[in-house]
């Protein structure tokens, strides 16, 4: 028997559709923020910043075009929890998003969906088209005065898109090259207009938060990580899928629940993630501890890391965008030594320990979060599997 | 004739969507969906009609996976080749589809029918090894499954 309880908070199949909707449009846009921010959510993409002064920068931002804008670009390894919601909680999705509009002051919402999703395109613009006949999206909905739309957008294959600059670049038809950072979408984002870009299970949280009450909400996880998070689970263990869990959840348990057995190595937050061996395993998934993004990616002891580093690796290669060095140069020399070692030729110690500087040079220096993160497979790789390399 | 139809065709997916630069890629994909791939002479007409200079239509293009601008089969196969779907035995897949299709990933068909590629997790790693064909999705597939699929379309195609 686990000792993890598997929660139905979000996942709640007694969702009262159109509650939080009717509940939320009859308060006030501050009071919105105010409940969001007393929740303590955190960012449901993994980046974890707090969803509430998200909400409150947007709103104070000048402008009178704001947007909002849901991330359904779910694209890093091992990541499929968003299917899940765009596909069985799209009432969560779109009344979280139209709550968005009317605290920050929006009309206008945008679903950035993944070109890899595109097979859910329809059942997404139909279920749209049921909100608009409900006068739940368009003009004085629920005769409160508040008009707010949402229009579907597709990516065309691009990882780095996922970064909320380089999204906003995509939407608005460019390169999706990440930008500087500030300004910040909350003062200039897409259109130079103040934006909020949100995760869809950051979105799904809201009607939860207000018809429960941040107290509620608060009930799970941890002081740092407040709430429930889903997780999507794949490799190797016998129930692969989706599960909700509290932030703060040990890796062991986990395991257990999802009956993995003999396990090697767990790769947790996605490529760009940790990569821990068993010795880790009694730690915390929280923002305080491994990443909760919500990728868990399980290897049995028949598996070599060596070819995790080179799959994780070429992925990186593939999907940096290249603007800047550090990331673009930097995951190709790591992926070159890989690749000699996979051959079976010699790479000396040396050069993995000036590897492991180049490494840290990504860390520090690369624009956005991809190629901050891109090396961290080798990092922890190199330190917790040296015997696979 | 053939540059007619193209002229026509971009005409048609610049004014469903509008003349606005932000729209660029729903026009681009709207194009890729009509005709595959996008040519040099699309991406000049597009240009054109975007006044834009041809350069940047190419370089928004090129950027992305799924804008094709290279010649490119009516169907494409994308096969997972991310973690899990590697655990799951992608490389199996990629074989039998390589044998199936008697080309390498990366290329055509002679007939434009199928282009056979590779592509990051698309986000169905509990249920590998998965692949697309255009925007459709399939899971769970070995060998015989993943050929069967390539042969329904073949069949569709006649």
């Amino acid at each position: 028997m686990a000792q993890v309880m598997e929660r139905k908070r979000l996942l709640s199949p007694d969702y009262k559709l159109g509650e939080a909707l009717e509940k939320a449009l009859s308060l006030s846009p501050s009071k919105i923020i105010e409940a969001v921010k007393d929740s303590n959510l955190k960012g449901r993409g993994g980046a974890g910043f707090p969803t509430g002064l998200k909400w409150d920068l947007a709103a104070k931002a000048e402008g009178t075009t704001k947007y909002v804008i849901c991330n359904a670009d779910e694209g890093e390894p091992g990541t499929f929890k968003d299917r899940v919601l765009l596909l069985e909680h799209t009432d969560k999705l779109l009344e979280g998003m139209i709550i968005a509009g009317h605290a920050i002051g929006s009309a206008n919402g945008i679903i950035y969906l993944r070109a890899e999703y595109r097979w859910m395109l329809k059942d997404l613009k139909a279920k749209i088209e049921q909100y608009k006949n409900k006068n739940w999206l368009g003009k004085n909905i629920l005769k409160k005065g508040f008009d707010f739309d949402v229009e579907i957008r597709l990516n065309a294959g691009a990882y780095v898109c996922g970064e909320e600059t380089a999204l906003i670049e995509s939407l608005e038809g460019k390169r999706g090259e990440p930008r500087n950072k500030p300004p910040y979408p909350v003062e200039k984002g897409y259109l130079q207009c103040p934006t909020i870009v949100n995760n869809v299970e950051t979105f799904c949280y809201i009607p939860f938060i207000i018809t429960e009450g941040p107290e509620e909400f608060k009930k799970y996880g941890t002081e740092r990580s407040t709430g429930t998070k889903l997780f999507s689970v794949s490799g190797d263990c016998n129930n692969p899928g989706v599960y909700e869990l509290d932030l703060g959840t040990k890796v062991k348990d986990l395991l257990e629940l999802v009956d993995a057995k003999n396990t090697k190595a767990v790769q947790i937050g996605g490529a760009g993630g940790v990569t821990i061996g068993e010795k880790d395993f009694d730690k915390p998934i929280a923002f305080e501890g491994y990443p909760p993004g919500g990728s868990i990616i399980v290897f049995d002891k028949s598996r070599n890391m060596r070819h995790v580093l080179m799959n994780f690796m070429e992925f990186f290669v593939e999907e940096s965008c290249g603007q800047c060095t550090p990331c673009r140069e930097g995951t190709m020399r790591i992926l070159e030594a890989v690749e000699k070692l996979e051959k079976g030729e010699h790479v000396s110690e040396e050069y993995l320990e000036k590897l492991v500087e180049l490494a840290e040079v990504m860390a520090v220096s690369a624009k956005c979060g991809l190629g901050q993160t891109a090396a961290n497979p080798f990092i922890y790789i190199y330190k917790n599997f040296k015997e696979d390399l | 004739m053939k540059t007619l139809e193209v002229h026509k065709d971009v005409k048609e997916a610049v004014s469903k969507h509008g003349k606005k630069k932000e729209l660029l890629l729903p026009i681009l994909q709207e194009l890729v969906e009509k005709r595959s791939y996008l040519t040099e002479d699309i991406i000049r007409d597009v240009a054109i009609e975007m006044d834009m200079s041809p350069n940047e239509v190419y370089s928004v293009a090129s950027f992305y996976a799924f804008i094709n601008v290279k010649p490119t089969g009516k169907f494409v196969v994308r096969v997972c080749h991310t973690i899990s779907c590697d655990l799951a035995g992608k490389e199996e897949i990629i074989k039998a589809l390589e044998k199936e299709l008697r080309i390498k990933v990366g290329n055509t068909t002679d007939d434009r029918l199928f282009t056979l590629s590779t592509t990051p997790c698309i986000g169905m790693c509990d249920q590998g090894p998965a692949m697309l064909v255009n925007d459709d999705v399939y899971t769970r597939l070995d060998s015989k499954k993943a050929v069967e699929i390539i042969r329904d379309y073949k069949r569709k195609a006649e």
